[in-house]
């Protein structure tokens, strides 16, 4: 019976191995955290700005601007979808994925064709497994997203939204991805961008009064500058969220994965214990019945 | 008083603090800003940014591109993130 202990053994020992490499990842997980947090505070001042900017604009001329604008004349939508590039998180992907799939379908239903943008090679191997094609996608960095992917990916977009119909424009933009609300809840979260609903001090809660600018050249032109860089920190804003809640579902993932490891380790080790119990066990029964035989006869 | 500036592109802050004078290359030509200035929203093309601070030496900045914004001796300078890299001298 030595051949059950050895099995109880060998599962031990590979159970240990992925026991060091869920920690290893729940430990690389919590350090980069720290990091994406940090950018998304760093990130702050510049969509602060924006955002103030376009408030000033806003409550000092009515808004007409081709980003403002419906558009009626397609109604094909732009679907950015924000996965991530590895697994290991839990059910990070399968959320937004869920949420993107009820939104398409919801649009699909409202008569709309969705076209779809997707950063992530989980959500890229998502449609691609069931043959949904997609307009656009962006791969690598998912935990660490550049300012220049996501400009590109910023402009793309919005390239989309200006183009003529036979050249595929858009008539809307949704965004889905995940917003951080804290370490232990993230939340799926859709967006619709484009067109730009635009209010008076886009949220900005403050008491304090928009002085009298004085534009320039003129407030289109400025407004010209700042709607596109407005969409493009948002998108930016919402890669940066992404990625933390990436990071943060890797981690909390990670960590039960180390835990439920120590669990079969602890039940394996307690099943060899007994399997070995079991051996000498059976071992002394024949020696001590051998010896009864022996002195029988 | 002095300005207060702020230079920031998407992914961080360039440079913050007191200036008693800026130039901004707008759109329609160089603003030059003092303290004082009427609140003033502007579209910058490439062109060179310069800060006089308070202490210390003028820092020049390259830039694509962006917009500047006045209000009551706070200036926001948002630069585009084309903006090369180690072009703040004299960065604190």
């Amino acid at each position: 019976m030595a051949g059950q202990q050895r099995v109880y053994k060998q599962k031990i020992k590979s159970t240990q191995t992925l026991k060091k490499m869920f920690r290893a990842m729940e430990l690389i997980a919590a350090s980069r955290i720290g990091k994406a947090r940090d950018r998304a505070v760093k990130a702050s001042p510049y969509t602060r700005a924006i955002t103030r900017a376009v408030s000033a604009v806003a409550s000092h001329t009515d808004v007409d601007h081709v980003l403002t604008k419906d558009r009626t004349d397609t109604n094909r939508v732009a679907l950015l979808v924000v996965t991530s590039d590895r697994g290991m998180a839990g059910a990070y992907s399968a959320t937004v994925l869920r949420e993107a799939e009820r939104l398409r379908a919801q649009l699909i239903e409202d008569g709309k064709d969705p076209v779809l943008y997707v950063t992530g090679r989980r959500g890229v191997s998502f449609y691609g497994f069931r043959g949904i094609e997609l307009e656009r996608t962006w791969l690598g960095d998912s935990d660490n997203p550049r300012v220049e992917v996501a400009e590109e990916i910023g402009q793309t977009l919005l390239d989309a939204f200006r183009a003529p119909v036979d050249a595929g424009g858009v008539a809307e933009l949704h965004v889905v991805y995940t917003r951080f609300r804290s370490m232990v809840a993230q939340e799926p979260q859709v967006l619709r961008m484009l067109p730009l609903e635009v209010v008076d001090g886009v949220a900005e809660p403050t008491s304090e009064v928009m002085p009298l600018y004085e534009f320039e050249p003129s407030a289109d032109a400025v407004l010209d500058a700042l709607l596109p860089r407005y969409i493009r920190s948002r998108i930016f804003n919402s890669l940066l969220q992404a990625a933390a809640s990436e990071l943060a579902a890797r981690q909390r993932a990670m960590h039960t994965a180390t835990e439920n490891a120590q669990d079969i380790i602890t039940n394996y080790t307690r099943l060899a214990n007994q399997a070995r119990q079991a051996e000498i066990t059976q071992e002394i029964s024949e020696i001590v019945s051998g010896a009864d035989a022996l002195a029988a006869s | 008083m002095p300005l207060n500036v702020e230079i920031v592109s998407p992914d961080r802050t360039w440079w913050s603090g007191e200036a008693v004078s800026i130039g901004a290359p707008a759109a329609d030509g160089d603003l030059g800003i003092l303290t004082g200035h009427q609140p003033v929203l502007a579209v910058l093309r490439a062109g060179v940014v310069r800060v006089r601070p308070t202490s210390g030496e003028a820092i020049t900045m390259d830039v694509d591109g962006g917009f500047i914004s006045v209000d009551q001796d706070s200036v926001t300078i948002v630069v585009d993130p084309t903006t090369n890299e180690d072009q703040a001298s004299g960065e604190n």
